[in-house]
This record gives C-alpha cells, sequence and structure tokens, in this order.
C-alpha cells in the first residue's frame, strides 16, 4: 500500500504513543505541606510524609485534585466518580518510600484527546488517560563513585498523560507536547517548562508498512527535554528503525535514551524484562469521590481553552489562522488581546498592534499578563481608537507606541502634549494638497497614465504636514485634484 | 506511693494529682525506682528515660501549683511501645535496621498522652517490626512473662503487657495487627483493646501491615484501659483513614457495667469453639459466659462461618502490605546501613539482609510473593475478597447480639523457643485474634482466669464498628464481679 | 519433610533479589521450607469461589478526605539530614548510581 502524501516515512507507516508527565503548580506537595518552589536549596524542603519517615502518612492535596479535574475536562475525558491510588514499587534512591504512590487500575480520568493544529490542518491525538501520583527526588552523579539525592521534588504532584498510539511523525510528536503545554499554562495548572523539568515526555515508537493491521515493536524514548528534542530523536529512532528494519533485523523492545549532544538514542536496557511493580491498592488513602457538583463547579470556572479560543478569532473576529495562532499560543497574550478588543479597538486592527509591536517588545509573552506591563490593554486599546477614529495618523501609531512604552504614558496624553492631532480639517488639507500638486507639475502631468504616483503625492502632503495629515482624506482630495 | 497497691491506678492517680494531693514527681520516682529493681529480670524496657519522665513529672505538678490543670491523665506514668515515633528519642522497633534513628517528629498518639498530662517512662520492648505473637523476635532482647520466667509475655507488644503486669507502669500503648494488644493482654493477664480501624490515629507509628494496624492502651483494669482509649481517640488530619466520629463515653460504659447488663446480648460464635483450643481455656471462658448472664446478659448462639478463613487471609494481606512498608528501609535516610557498600545493590541487599531479622524477612519475601503480576489474584486478590466475607460474617452476627465474647488465645503462655521451629504453627494460634483487624471491628481482652500452672487466661470481647461502649460495658460488668484483676505476678527482684 | 511442591529455592533466591534481600544459603534453604509450607496453608484460600464478592482494601466507610493546598514549615535541613547514614555537603550519599548513557535518570535495574 503506498504511503499517504503526510506520511514521514515512505514506506512505514510511524506509530507513536507519548508519555507525558506534568508537574502540577499547587503551593505544596501532594502528600504533604512541603512547598513545591523550584530552585530551593537542597533538601530544604522536606518533611517527614516526603522523606518516607517510618510512620509517615500521605494527606492529599484538594488543590492536586482539581488541577487534575481541570486537566481532564479541557481534553474531554471522562472523570472518574470514584478513583484509587495505587502503590507502584521499585528501589532507587530518589524513591523514599521504595514504592511512589500513583493510579493505576481506577486511574481519574480516561479516554479525551488533545486538539492542536499543524501546518493548520486539525489533529487530535486521543488520550488513553490521565492520573495523578507523586513526583521522586533527584539523584545527583557525581564523580568518585558516590552519587547524592535531593529529596525537594519528592512529593510534588505530577500528571501523566498517557496517549494512544495516534501520532504519526516527529513534529506530530512536538506539536502535542506543545500543545499540553500551551493548555496547561491555560487552565494555570503548571508551568509546563521542559528545560526546568516541569513538563518531561517520553515516546514510544514503532513502525509498520503502510496498511499493515499490526502494531510493529516499539523503543521507548527518554530524556528529551525540548520541543527540538522530541522532534530530533523521533526523526533519529524513526531513520534507525527503518534502518534495521530494511535489512530484515528486528528493532528490540527496550528503553534508550536521547542523547542530544550526539544527535542519537542509545540502548539502555531492554524493555522485555520488565519491572514488575507489584501493583496494590493505597491502604493509607481510601478511594477518590469526585462528584456531579464538584465537576460542575470545576466546570464553571473553567478558562476558555486555546482552540475553542482560535475558532472565535478565526470566526467571529475575522483574524487569519497564522496570527489567531499567535494570539492563543499564551493565554496571557489571549487575555491581553480579548481584553483589548473588550475596550473597544476592532479585532483585526488590534491583533496586528498586539503582534507587531506588544509581542516584540517582551521576552517571555507571560508578561502580558503582569500588573507591571508598560502599556496595559486598556492603554492599547485607546491608541487603536484613536487611530481608527481619526485623530492619528497611523504612521505617527507607531512612534506614539514606542513613548507610551518608554515612559508609561498613555496616547492620548502624548498626543496632546507634543500637538500630534491628525489634520482631518479638510481645508487645511485642501490648501496642502494644493500646494504640493502645483509644486509638481510634471509627476501631476504623468498622473492619469501612472496611477502609482499617488503614492509620491501622498508622501509628499504628509512632509508638507509633518506627518499629521490624515492619508485617507488626503487621498480622496489628490484624486479630486489630479482627475 | 506503692506501684503494686490496688490504688495505683489512673482512676485514683489523676484526679490526686490534679487536685494536688499526690505529687506527679514522687509517682514517677516509684515507678522508676521499680523499674531499676525488677525489669532487669523482665526486660520490659528498651529504654528508661529517667530524666525524661522526672522532667514531665515536674511540669505536670508546676501547672498544678500554678493552678492550671495538666489534664485527665496528669502524672500518670505510661510505658510506651517502641513502635510510637517520639520526637528526639530513639525509635527502633525492635529492629537492628532502625539502630539509631531518632524521629523529629512525634507520634499523635504520644502528643495526646503528653498533652493530657501523663508521664513517659521510657519504650517497651515488642516483637521486631510488630511481627510476632512472642516477642522472641525482638532484635534487642528477651521479654519475661512477669506471671512465670520461663514463659513468654505474648507478642507483638509483649514488653507493654508485661510492664503493665508487673506494675512497672500504670499504663502503655501497643498495636495490634493480628492480636498484638489483646494475644499479650491475655498472656499477661491485664486489660488491652484494640479498637475500631482508625478511631486511633496512626501517625507517627511505624507501619506493618496499614490497613490492619490498630494502635491502643493496655492497663489493669477496664476504667483505666477506658480512660486512656478517650485519650488517644479522635479524627487526626494527619491520617487519611482517621475516622471523624466524635469519641465515645467509653471510662462512663465501662463504669456502667458494674449496674448490670440486662438486655444485653452476648453471641457465642460456634467457630471460635473449635477443638484445639486448651481445655482450661474454654472452661474459663464458659464460666465468664455464666458469670455475664448471671449479670442480666442474654446468651445468644451465632456463627461466622468464614472463621475458618481468617488466618490464611490475615497473612497474606498482611505480609503484601508489610513487604510493601519495610521497602524504605535501605540505609539511605536514616537507621543502619551496611558497611562500605561498593554499589547500589550491595547498599539496599547487604543493609536489608544484615539489618532485618528472620521473621520480617520471611514475611517480606511472602509479601513479594504474593504481589507479584501472575500471582496477585490468585492470592492477593482472593484475600481481600475474603476479607469481605468475614466482615460481613460480623455483620450479620451483629444483628442478633450486642457483643461477641469469646477466648483471646487457644493457648496460655507457651515455653520460649517452643513455638519458633514452625513459623505456621506460631500463625494458627492467631486464630482467635485476627478477625476483627480484618473488618476492624473493635476487640478488647481481659483476665479471665488462671491455668492451674498459674498463668492467665484471658476473655475477649468484640463488637460492631465504633462499639467500643459496649465492649467497655460487657467488660465492667465482669470485672466487676470478679477478682483476676487483682492478682498480681510475685516480684522477680534484680538491680538493673 | 520438605515438599517442595510449591517453590524452589530458585525461585526463593529470585524473590530475595526483587525484595533487595540478600541470604545466606541456610536462609534460602530455612525459607524455602517456610514459604513452602506457608503457601500451602494459604491455597485453601486459592480454592474459594469469590465471584461477585467485591475486594475490601479499607476497613473504613468513607472517602478520602482532602486537605487544603497550604504550605506549612519544612523540616530545617540539619533535621533532614540528622538521621542520614551517610550525608555530604546538604545532600544524602549513595553509592555512585549508574545511569544510562545521557546521564537520564529511572528505576534501578539489576
Amino acid at each position: 500500500m503506498s504511503a499517504p502524501a503526510t506520511a514521514m516515512h515512505p514506506k512505514y507507516e510511524v506509530v507513536i504513543g507519548l508519555e507525558v508527565h506534568v508537574q502540577l503548580a499547587t503551593k505544596s506537595k501532594v502528600f504533604s505541606w512541603s512547598s513545591t518552589a523550584f530552585g530551593a536549596e537542597p533538601n530544604t524542603q522536606t518533611d517527614p510524609v516526603c522523606l518516607g519517615m517510618p510512620g509517615t502518612l500521605p494527606v492529599l492535596n484538594a488543590g492536586a485534585v482539581e488541577a487534575a479535574v481541570r486537566l481532564g475536562l479541557a481534553a474531554g475525558c471522562a472523570i472518574r466518580p470514584r478513583c484509587r491510588f495505587s502503590r507502584k514499587h521499585y528501589f532507587y534512591p530518589d524513591l523514599p518510600k521504595g514504592f511512589q504512590i500513583s493510579q493505576f487500575d481506577e486511574p481519574i480520568c480516561e479516554g479525551g484527546a488533545i486538539k492542536f493544529r499543524l501546518h493548520g490542518e486539525p489533529h487530535s491525538v486521543r488520550l488513553t488517560r490521565i492520573h495523578m501520583e507523586e513526583d521522586a527526588g533527584k539523584n545527583l552523579h557525581a564523580a568518585a563513585g558516590v552519587s547524592f539525592v535531593d529529596y525537594n521534588r519528592a512529593g510534588v504532584p505530577l500528571c501523566e498523560i498517557v496517549s494512544e498510539p495516534d501520532v504519526r511523525s516527529a513534529e506530530e510528536a512536538a506539536e502535542y507536547v506543545r500543545a499540553i503545554r500551551a493548555l496547561v499554562r491555560y487552565l494555570g495548572i503548571g508551568d509546563g517548562n521542559m528545560e526546568e523539568g516541569s513538563l518531561r515526555c517520553d515516546a514510544n515508537v514503532s513502525l509498520r508498512l503502510h496498511g499493515a493491521k499490526e502494531y510493529g515493536t516499539k523503543a521507548e524514548i527518554k530524556n528529551m527535554n525540548s520541543f527540538k528534542n522530541v522532534r530530533d530523536a523521533v526523526e533519529y529512532e524513526v531513520k534507525r528503525q527503518a534502518s534495521l528494519l530494511d535489512k530484515g533485523e528486528r528493532v528490540v523492545q527496550e528503553t534508550r535514551l536521547w542523547d542530544a549532544s550526539r544527535g542519537v538514542t542509545q540502548s539502555m536496557r531492554s524493555k522485555e524484562q520488565a519491572h514488575d511493580y507489584k501493583y496494590f491498592p493505597e491502604p493509607d488513602l481510601p478511594p477518590l469521590v469526585v462528584d456531579e457538583a464538584y465537576l460542575a463547579q470545576v466546570r464553571a470556572s473553567q478558562p476558555e481553552l486555546p482552540e475553542d479560543r482560535f475558532a472565535r478569532y478565526t470566526g467571529k473576529d475575522g483574524l487569519s489562522p497564522q496570527d489567531a495562532g499567535v494570539l492563543v499560543a499564551d493565554r496571557e497574550t489571549a487575555a491581553y488581546f480579548d481584553a483589548v478588543v473588550k475596550a473597544g479597538a476592532p479585532g483585526k486592527k488590534a491583533a496586528n498592534w498586539v503582534i507587531n509591536e506588544v509581542l516584540a517588545r517582551v521576552a517571555d509573552p507571560r508578561a502580558l499578563g503582569g500588573a507591571d506591563l508598560a502599556v496595559p490593554a486598556a492603554a492599547l486599546a485607546e491608541l487603536v481608537n484613536l487611530i481608527e477614529g481619526g485623530t492619528l495618523s497611523g504612521k505617527l501609531g507607531k512612534d506614539v507606541f514606542a513613548k507610551m512604552w518608554a515612559e508609561k504614558r498613555t496616547a492620548g496624553d502624548i498626543v496632546k502634549a507634543e500637538g500630534l492631532t491628525q489634520v482631518s480639517d479638510t481645508g487645511a488639507l485642501e490648501e496642502a494638497c494644493k500646494r504640493v500638486v502645483a509644486a509638481n507639475p510634471e509627476e501631476a502631468a504623468r498622473f492619469k497614465d501612472t496611477p502609482k504616483l499617488m503614492g509620491f503625492f501622498v508622501g509628499a502632503v504628509m512632509k508638507e504636514t509633518g506627518g499629521k495629515a490624515n492619508p485617507k482624506a488626503v487621498n480622496e482630495i489628490l484624486r479630486r485634484l489630479l482627475g | 506511693m506503692d506501684p503494686r497497691a490496688a490504688t495505683s491506678t489512673i482512676a485514683s492517680i489523676a484526679p490526686a494529682v490534679r487536685a494536688g494531693k499526690v505529687r506527679a514527681r514522687e509517682v514517677a520516682d516509684a515507678y522508676l525506682e521499680r523499674i531499676a529493681r525488677e525489669d532487669a529480670a523482665l526486660g520490659c524496657y528498651v529504654r528508661v528515660d529517667a530524666e525524661g519522665a522526672r522532667r514531665s513529672a515536674d511540669a505536670v505538678d508546676a501547672a498544678v501549683k500554678a493552678g492550671r490543670d495538666p489534664g485527665p491523665l496528669a502524672g500518670v506514668p505510661l510505658g510506651i511501645k517502641d513502635i510510637f515515633c517520639t520526637k528526639g528519642v530513639e525509635t527502633t522497633c525492635a529492629s537492628k535496621i532502625l539502630r539509631g534513628f531518632v524521629p523529629p517528629y512525634e507520634s499523635t498518639v504520644t502528643a495526646r498522652l503528653a498533652g493530657a498530662g501523663a508521664v513517659s517512662l521510657g519504650k517497651l520492648n515488642m516483637d521486631e517490626f510488630a511481627m510476632g505473637s512472642s516477642n522472641e523476635n525482638s532484635a534487642v532482647g528477651t521479654v519475661k512473662n512477669p506471671w512465670s520466667l520461663a514463659h513468654v509475655p505474648g507478642g507483638s507488644s509483649g514488653g507493654s503487657a508485661a510492664a503493665v503486669a508487673a506494675s512497672l507502669c500504670v499504663g502503655a500503648t501497643g498495636t495490634d495487627t493480628g492480636g498484638s494488644i489483646r494475644q499479650p493482654a491475655a498472656l499477661c493477664g491485664v486489660v488491652g483493646i484494640k479498637p475500631t480501624y482508625g478511631r486511633v490515629s496512626r501517625y507517627g507509628v511505624i507501619a506493618f501491615a496499614s490497613s490492619l494496624d490498630h494502635p491502643g492502651p493496655f492497663a489493669r483494669t477496664v476504667e483505666d484501659t477506658a480512660t486512656l482509649l478517650e485519650v488517644m481517640s479522635g479524627l487526626d488530619p494527619l491520617d487519611a483513614t482517621s475516622v471523624p466520629q466524635p469519641v465515645g463515653a467509653y471510662a462512663k460504659a465501662a463504669r456502667a457495667g458494674r449496674e448490670g447488663l440486662n438486655g444485653v446480648r452476648v453471641g457465642v460464635p460456634a467457630e471460635y469453639f473449635a477443638a484445639g483450643m486448651d481445655p482450661e481455656i474454654e472452661a474459663a471462658v464458659r464460666a465468664a459466659h455464666d458469670e455475664l448472664a448471671r449479670a442480666g446478659a442474654k446468651l445468644v448462639p451465632v456463627s461466622l462461618p468464614h472463621t475458618k478463613y481468617a488466618i490464611a487471609t490475615y497473612y497474606l494481606v498482611c505480609t503484601a502490605e508489610a513487604s510493601s512498608n519495610l521497602a524504605r528501609y535501605d540505609g539511605v535516610k536514616y537507621g543502619a546501613r551496611t558497611a562500605d557498600p561498593k554499589s547500589l545493590e550491595e547498599l539496599y541487599s547487604r543493609t536489608r539482609g544484615e539489618g532485618f531479622g528472620r521473621e520480617p524477612k520471611r514475611r517480606i519475601m511472602l509479601g513479594t510473593y504474593v504481589l507479584r503480576s501472575g500471582y496477585y489474584e490468585a492470592y492477593y486478590g482472593k484475600a481481600l475478597r475474603a476479607r469481605r466475607k468475614i466482615a460481613d460474617d460480623f455483620t450479620a452476627a451483629f444483628s442478633q447480639c450486642d457483643v461477641l465474647v469469646t477466648a483471646t488465645s487457644p493457648v496460655p503462655a507457651f515455653k520460649f523457643g517452643e513455638r519458633m521451629g514452625d513459623p505456621l504453627q506460631m500463625y494458627l494460634a492467631d486464630v482467635l485474634t485476627v478477625a476483627p483487624n480484618l473488618a476492624g471491628i473493635p476487640a478488647l481482652a481481659l483476665p479471665c482466669g488462671f491455668t492451674k500452672a498459674g498463668l492467665p487466661i484471658g476473655l475477649q470481647v468484640m463488637g460492631p464498628p465504633l462499639g467500643e461502649e459496649a465492649c467497655f460495658r460487657v467488660a465492667g460488668a465482669y470485672e466487676s464481679r470478679t477478682q483476676w484483676h487483682e492478682r498480681r505476678p510475685p516480684d522477680v527482684g534484680g538491680a538493673r | 519433610m520438605s515438599s517442595g511442591s510449591r517453590i524452589k529455592p530458585e525461585e526463593v533466591r529470585e524473590i530475595a533479589t526483587l525484595s533487595r534481600l540478600r541470604l545466606s544459603d541456610e536462609e534460602v534453604a530455612a525459607l524455602t521450607q517456610d514459604l513452602d509450607s506457608i503457601l500451602g496453608y494459604v491455597a485453601e484460600l486459592s480454592a474459594l469461589d469469590m465471584t461477585g464478592v467485591e475486594p475490601m482494601t479499607h476497613a473504613v466507610p468513607f472517602d478520602c478526605p482532602l486537605r487544603v493546598d497550604e504550605v506549612r514549615p519544612s523540616l530545617p535541613l540539619e533535621e533532614a539530614l540528622a538521621n542520614a547514614p551517610r550525608r555530604e555537603a546538604s545532600f544524602f550519599q549513595v553509592p555512585r548510581i549508574v545511569p544510562g548513557p545521557a546521564g537520564g535518570g529511572g528505576e534501578e535495574d539489576l
């Protein structure tokens, strides 16, 4: 069977499933009261519970439950009315109790999907489940035969998002992870920062011939800590597996680590020798009930999601998909844009200003949510409306904006203070136009054959008026004068 | 102040201290002196904290002097089973693997007891990680039964029961996972109760089997035991399995028993009188039934048909949970660590191999076995379902009666070494105690006689969930009509 | 008497490895006998038909309580490390963990 046009590989269908771990930005840990703040000195954010000291017990953080429910609702999952915690056992220094409290056979969310766009085409990757669990501490590998353990991170709440093997390319995989990051930040439940480790991703990659029904053997890829890494790692892995299969060799089911510096995945161990985690229901936590009343409460305070906003922007607001895409990328940008529109600025114009002027001036789009932003939404709306209303010429608008940003003054103040009010008085404009036409008889004569010369005349009038002429009015007058 | 006197009870001491009639310091000193004289031969305490006890007692006296009420346990000297984490005081669970562990936190139970004015004399010996029925599994020494030094005190709270019996404290704390409060209480001739699951907080109680562990009190009288339980009980935000219902008036119920048991239905389950029970024990329990009938109770025959599966169910559930709870002992964060490990594997395997005794190893191995995928449904899964049936048996029985009264142990205290050869034989002796742990119902043990050889026999009173009052009422009634609780074992002497 | 029918020494060694317990040969032999005897006893349970019976995982009738998401003071560093059998600076120290090629973490594998 021949490959579809969008296939990543001509001979093999690439089948990818992803497990994404999202750290939840609750104030305290999932089962104890220590802070979850990033960057603290080692072992200064621990307590007897998260250190797994004898006799300690877990107590569930309501904020973590709410975050997981928000995530599940946003992804269209079925939220289990009653779910359970389980113990997942393995021995490792960063796991203080010798088991992780996770969810096994009754996770809080099931089903659902993550929607996003790739090259303008809508994609939907189905989810198997989302479950809650606690994070482990960190091992630091030193020289001279020793390793060090820091338990600050032990007990931070995580949601693990498990997808169906619906992803078909490296690009799509990266975009899927990006979509989860956007969603998590939209919901305000996490930072989704791969470099800091608050978003982690493992990919299960296998190949099969196009049209085949059976899945190929999969390898699990770990250690991808950026979107680029996700894409590069998957690309490499696809090449590696294709090469093996082409030679008639088997793909081994194993875990492989991505080595970004060398651009290869390397075998870690065989996954056939899979861990027996000895799951059993966590006896220290009774089952968790999430009832309809609670769900209704969470639904009522759920923010508008990126894809719904995108539909609104490209629909009602008439924005281009590219512009809409930029605006929805971060909740703060979208919220800012909405506020500008709410303050009266027309959508398309507002979008241009937000994208080309505001976003260009901030290092991180999240600054648009900041209290001390140089040009708040209302101020931008005022500027846009001054231009739309004819008070300020578009050309001067950019200069005014620059001043607004640098000096934190409103457009109104600047226009008044510097006398930049656009000249729309048709009488004065008429005089200016007549002067310019009179001063350029040759061009005036050539105008009928070269309508492009309008630009020259408009420019001359703008110069004549110190940039303050209303270009639309100038245009009309010149047309009349030039015939 | 004589610890062996009949008046050395909470009911007498606490009011006297609160009223300023007796000094807490005097009481503490009397018990510390007695421990110094008697405990070398008995081995109840793993750690006596004389300084700490005197400090606490002095603080109680100072409060009284300043007109403040130190609480319902004012000046009462208690022993604490070394399974309760005591802040700043070494807590080892009688295991080498926790040698040197000093918790930076306090268990809820010991905090509440101290908050009520009690004075802790020290930590009491036990079977390692609460695994055992004879206290022979302790890595820190043997405990002898005060009634006969050749005999075991029972376990796992052997040190607690023996210390109360020998008047080395007025009351003690213990834990009961399969009978570890009731059985040593019976073998040592004292009172002990395993309350309803979740009635008493498990925070700071080193875990053996999380869904079966029940912290509870020992004392010499039913009323004292009830008073201790009232202080220990109550909702704890640090324990998600802690019961929210208000604490009952247990001491009041114990006293009410003295008025008689008219209208109380005492269930007698046929399965708890199976063959193999020591005939002296059976005779004593039947006599106790008659006594309860004379007090006004009605004896009702009932059946608990799944009793025969209780031991198997218990040993599958508790070992699975134990193998999990003991996974944290790895030499990384606290406790013992093997010398000079060359790899992570060595760190774990040698630390645990060297640090755990025979019985914990045995239970970890069995627990690991039954939790393996492929075996889970056949063993652990089945056990959880059998557990449901056992609990349902009790629910059905309690629709026909108010309490169940049986023996506690099918045998009296046995000799050291007698049962160590075959673990299964040791496990089978738990047959009368494990079912209430599986079901989570309250069960109390109190003295009801002695064998011809002079070894105590214990009666067991079980109640429905949160039915501690019924248990205390029946136990109080029985105690008021008998004198077993007035007997004391002989002093053994020998300086510490 | 050793029936040896339910568990053999090889499996006992395997379980000891899974449990991270280093056992002597004597211990393996003794445990094989013990486990065999106990497994024989509990086997009668696996013969029971329990279809339709709900497993009882907790002895409490209520649901998981939730606590407010608030921060309380952590243990001071010295208290957190006070019981550490081996420490260095502000860390717990262990023998070197041999990671995969790119230093990735994960579970230990034996």
